[in-house]
């Protein structure tokens, strides 16, 4: 049996970067450019949030020390967080957050579907639930950069400039702890090194599709993993547990 | 004992929530009933992560149950099979048409179920076939919105998942 303490570990950055990004794509809600984005992006918030949330379920069964699913995402400070890089970062504009979310839905297309078959049959299964969402929010996602990148200048301009900015936080999103050797080992992780090129694969070609071009050289901001974050994700959970904090018994 | 296919019968009438024209047994969301002694346990499994209606759902359960006198009474969320459009009855997918929505077409063992365009999908108010997508996305996580070019009515697709 795989050490406990590196699994609880795994859940919560699966946990936490969906929903974080849940939180962020919910900010759009009222303020998208049209009303059906409008409900395509909080109809994306809503599934990541709820797939946040099994997950937070099953951090708590694990970990075994009486915490809740709130307890988890409304009492953790940032420093406790190991949702990806990418995930906090803000909104911009609309194409910075469809740049951000195909980014994304690549990810989690390819991991939903390692960890289908995963050896620990609560992850499988979420997985399997999950594959089909992200399956589905990719085909958003990617219509819109084909739609963006070869779209106007001013609409080429804007994806490309978000791509620019937003390509620093990918290697993050593959990084591994130590202990998730023994995870991968164990047949319950997803070895995300061993992703990496098959994703870099099909955003690329994309990308050549939409005649958007991936920064060459560019540096990599990481540190996800140790939960050290940008000044991004106290922003963000200071809105998002405000409430829960404030009146911590409130029932709806 | 209670006959678990008695509680079956009783919950058979919980209509969705979200489409109340359909229970959530044809829906296929109810999975199982249990019965050990007093205790009922009923298995319920989400059409979608984020699905707002399950927690509704497992209150309208609790408390038709205990209306019946059953007081001990356990709902459980399961994952596993996950959720399909392929569970939903046939019959359920008549009132469904009947009732404005068209109903998802074909089965998901046809790859590119999610992401090919629905074949035979037609508008549920006139027939015709001549649609077009107006958004991936509908009023709930489980429709996407289209829109009928002969009668000119938008109406609500059920995605198959
Ligand atoms: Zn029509």
């Amino acid at each position: 049996m795989a050490n406990k303490a590196a699994l609880f570990n795994y859940i919560l950055r699966l946990a936490d970067t969906n929903l974080v990004l849940g939180h962020r794509l919910s900010e759009w809600s009222g303020h998208a450019p049209y009303l059906e984005e409008d409900i395509a992006l909080t109809n994306i918030a809503l599934d990541l949030i709820g797939q946040a949330n099994s997950l937070l379920i099953y951090a708590a069964k694990v970990e075994g020390k009486g915490r809740t699913e709130d307890d988890l995402a409304y009492m953790r400070n940032e420093r406790e967080y190991y949702n990806s890089l990418l995930s906090e970062q803000p909104n911009g504009d609309f194409a910075q957050t469809i740049v951000r979310q195909f980014l994304s839905d690549n990810f989690d297309v390819l991991l939903y579907e390692s960890l289908s078959k995963s050896t620990d049959e609560t992850l499988a299964a979420l997985a399997a639930k999950g594959l089909k969402e992200a399956t589905y929010h990719l085909r958003h996602s990617r219509a819109w950069v084909e739609r963006l990148g070869d779209g106007t200048e001013e609409s080429h301009n804007r994806t490309q400039n978000a791509l620019n900015q937003l390509w620093r936080f990918t290697a993050d999103m593959f990084a591994m702890n130590p202990d998730d050797k023994d995870l991968v080992k164990a047949g319950i992780a997803t070895d995300l090194e061993k992703m990496q090129p098959t994703w870099l694969k099909n955003v690329e070609q994309i990308f050549v599709k939409a005649n958007l071009t991936i920064p060459a050289n560019a540096w990599q901001q990481s540190g996800s993993r140790e939960a050290k974050h940008s000044e991004l994700l106290g922003f963000l959970l200071a809105e998002m547990q405000h409430l829960h904090r404030t009146y911590p018994e409130a029932k709806w | 004992m209670v006959d678990p296919l008695e509680i079956k019968r009783i919950l058979s009438v919980i209509p969705d929530p979200e489409i109340p024209v359909i229970s959530i047994e044809e829906l296929g969301i109810l999975r199982d009933v249990r019965v050990e002694g007093e205790q009922i346990t009923i298995d319920i499994t989400p059409t979608y992560s984020g699905c707002p209606a399950m927690k509704v759902i497992e209150q309208d359960i609790v408390s038709l149950l205990h209306e019946k006198g059953m007081d001990k009474v356990k709902v459980n969320l399961i994952y596993s099979p996950a959720w399909t459009t392929d569970w939903i009855t046939e019959g359920a997918k008549e009132k469904l048409r009947k009732y404005g929505i068209a109903p998802p077409e074909k089965s998901t063992v046809d790859k590119g179920t999610l992401t090919g365009k629905p074949k035979n999908l037609s508008c549920p108010r006139c027939g015709s076939k001549h649609v077009e997508m107006v958004s991936q996305f509908g009023s709930t996580a489980c429709k996407a919105l289209y829109k009928c070019l002969d009668c000119k009515e938008p109406f609500d697709y059920f995605k198959c998942i």
